[in-house]
C-alpha cells in the first residue's frame, strides 16, 4: 500500500532520496498543469516544475507535518511561476482586446443550434480557449489562473503578485473580457 | 441601474462586498437583461473551465526526476552547493551564454577591442574571466559530444559502457539545464533549442535501465541523428574553441 504524503515527507526529510522521488512522481503532473496554466508555455512549465521541487527539497525541514503537502507544494509552484513571469518580461505576449475581435464576426453562423454541452466539448471552443488564454499578458494570465482555476481570492492574488487590489481586479477583468470576446460568439446561438 | 460587466465578474467569483452582493442578487432576480448577461458569462467561464489541461508526455515524472536528481545530489554536497545553484553560478552561466551567442550567431569570431577608458588591469581581468568561462562551456560541450559519439558509433549494446555513460549524462544534465535556461532568458532561442535537444538525449541516457536492448540503443541513436544533434554540438564546440583561440592570441599580443 502506498505511503501517505506525510509519511513519505518524513522519510525524505531524513535523507531518503527514494522517498523524495516518490513525491516527485506523485505530484509533478499536477505542478506542471498549474505552471502551464499560469505561464502558458510548456518549457516554462517544465522549468517551474524543476524549481518547485528543488525549493521543496531545500525547505522540507520547514514543512509542518500537519499541513497538506500538496497544498504546500502548490504554493511553491505558484511562487516559482510568478518569479519566472516577472523575470521574463520580454515574453509578454498579451494583445489588446481589439486583437481578439478578429475571432468574432462570423462565428454566430458556426454556432448553429448546438447544445451548450456539445459546444463546450467542441474542438473549436477548446482551440478558442487556448488562443484566448495565450493572448493574455503574463500578469493577466497569472491573475486569471489563480482566480479561476486555483480559486484564490483577489486579496490573496494581490499579495502573491505584488499588485494593488485594483490592479489585480483589472487584470482579471481584462482577462475575462478577452475570453468573452473570443468565446461568446460561439455560444450566442440562442 | 444595471450591473456593469465588472460587477458581474465580481459577482460570479463571489468577490462583491456583502451589501453589494445582496443588491446584485436582488437585481439579477428582477432584471432579465442582467440575468442574461450573467448566463452568457457563466457559459464562457464554464467553457474555459472545461478546456482540457495541457498534455503531458508519458514518462514525464521520470524525466523530471532525471533532471532533478543531479541537482539534489549537489544540494547534499555541502559547501559546493553555493556555487552550483547560487545566483552567482547562474550569472556565470549567463555570461558564458552571452559570449558564445555573440560568436555563434554572428557567424564570426571577432577580436575584442578594449573599451576606451578601461584600464589594462581591468581588461586583463575581463579577458581572463572570458577565457575561464569559455573553458567551462567548452568542457561541457566536449563531454556531451563524446557521449553522443559513443552512442552514434555503437553498432551493438555491448559497444557502449552504459554505467559510465549514464553517470556522465547525470552529471551533464544539470549544467545543460542551466545553460539552456540562461540562453532562453537572454533571448537566444536557437541556442536554447540546441541545448534543449541535447538535454532530452542526456535525460534519456541518465534514466536508462541497467540493461539496454538493441532497440533502445537504436532509439537513442535515432534521436541524435534525427535532430542532427551531433553536428549542432560540433558547430557550437568549434565556435567556442575559435573564440578561445582568439582570446589566447589576444592575450599573447598576437593579431590574427
Amino acid at each position: 500500500m502506498p505511503q501517505t504524503d506525510a509519511a513519505t515527507v518524513a522519510l525524505a526529510r531524513d535523507g531518503d532520496s527514494e522517498a523524495f522521488r516518490a513525491l516527485v512522481e506523485r505530484h509533478s503532473r499536477a505542478v506542471y498543469r498549474l505552471a502551464h496554466r499560469m505561464t502558458g508555455s510548456s518549457q516554462d512549465a517544465e522549468d517551474v516544475v524543476q524549481e518547485t521541487f528543488l525549493k521543496a527539497y531545500k525547505q522540507l525541514g520547514r514543512f509542518e507535518s500537519r499541513a497538506n503537502f500538496s497544498t504546500w507544494l502548490h504554493r511553491i509552484a505558484v511562487n516559482c511561476s510568478i518569479d519566472l513571469i516577472r523575470a521574463r518580461p520580454h515574453r509578454e505576449t498579451g494583445h489588446d482586446g481589439a486583437d481578439l475581435d478578429q475571432f468574432g464576426a462570423d462565428d454566430r453562423v458556426h454556432a448553429g443550434h448546438a447544445s451548450p454541452e456539445r459546444l463546450m466539448l467542441s474542438t473549436e471552443v477548446q482551440d478558442r480557449v487556448t488562443s484566448a488564454l495565450s493572448s493574455l499578458s503574463a500578469m493577466e494570465r497569472a491573475a486569471f489562473a489563480l482566480r479561476h482555476f486555483e480559486g484564490q481570492s483577489i486579496d490573496e492574488i494581490s499579495r502573491a503578485l505584488g499588485l494593488k487590489i485594483n490592479a489585480t481586479k483589472h487584470s482579471i477583468f481584462r482577462a475575462v473580457k478577452k475570453m468573452r470576446v473570443a468565446l461568446e460568439p460561439l455560444m450566442s446561438a440562442d | 441601474m444595471h450591473l456593469t460587466e465588472d460587477d458581474l465578474i465580481l459577482h460570479y467569483y463571489g468577490e462583491l462586498e456583502t451589501a453589494a452582493a445582496a443588491t446584485a442578487a436582488d437585481h439579477l432576480r428582477e432584471c432579465t437583461a442582467c440575468h442574461g448577461n450573467l448566463t452568457k458569462l457563466q457559459r464562457v467561464l464554464a467553457a474555459v473551465e472545461a478546456a482540457p489541461a495541457a498534455e503531458i508526455a508519458e514518462g514525464f515524472e521520470r524525466t523530471v526526476w532525471a533532471r532533478l536528481q543531479p541537482e539534489l545530489a549537489h544540494q547534499r554536497g555541502g559547501w559546493l552547493t553555493w556555487f552550483v545553484l547560487s545566483p552567482g553560478r547562474l550569472a556565470w552561466v549567463a555570461g558564458i551564454v552571452l559570449l558564445v551567442a555573440a560568436a555563434f550567431f554572428a557567424g564570426r569570431v571577432s577580436e575584442r577591442l578594449p573599451a576606451p577608458g578601461v584600464t589594462d588591469s581591468a581588461a586583463a581581468t575581463a579577458e581572463m574571466r572570458e577565457l575561464v568561462l569559455l573553458a567551462d562551456l567548452g568542457e561541457h560541450l566536449d563531454r556531451s559530444q563524446m557521449m553522443l559519439i559513443e552512442f552514434v558509433s555503437a553498432t551493438a549494446v555491448g559497444d557502449v559502457d552504459l554505467p559510465a555513460e549514464r553517470a556522465r549524462a547525470e552529471q551533464l544534465v544539470a549544467d545543460n539545464r542551466l545553460y539552456r535556461q540562461a540562453a532562453a532568458a537572454n533571448g537566444n532561442s536557437a541556442l536554447a533549442a540546441v541545448l534543449d535537444d541535447l538535454e532530452q538525449v542526456l535525460v534519456d541516457v541518465a534514466v536508462s535501465p541497467d540493461r539496454l536492448s538493441d532497440v533502445d540503443l537504436n532509439e537513442v541513436r535515432q534521436r541524435i541523428e534525427d535532430k542532427g544533434l551531433l553536428l549542432k554540438v560540433r558547430v557550437l564546440t568549434s565556435e567556442v574553441q575559435k573564440r578561445q583561440r582568439s582570446q589566447m592570441r589576444a592575450r599573447a599580443g598576437q593579431s590574427s
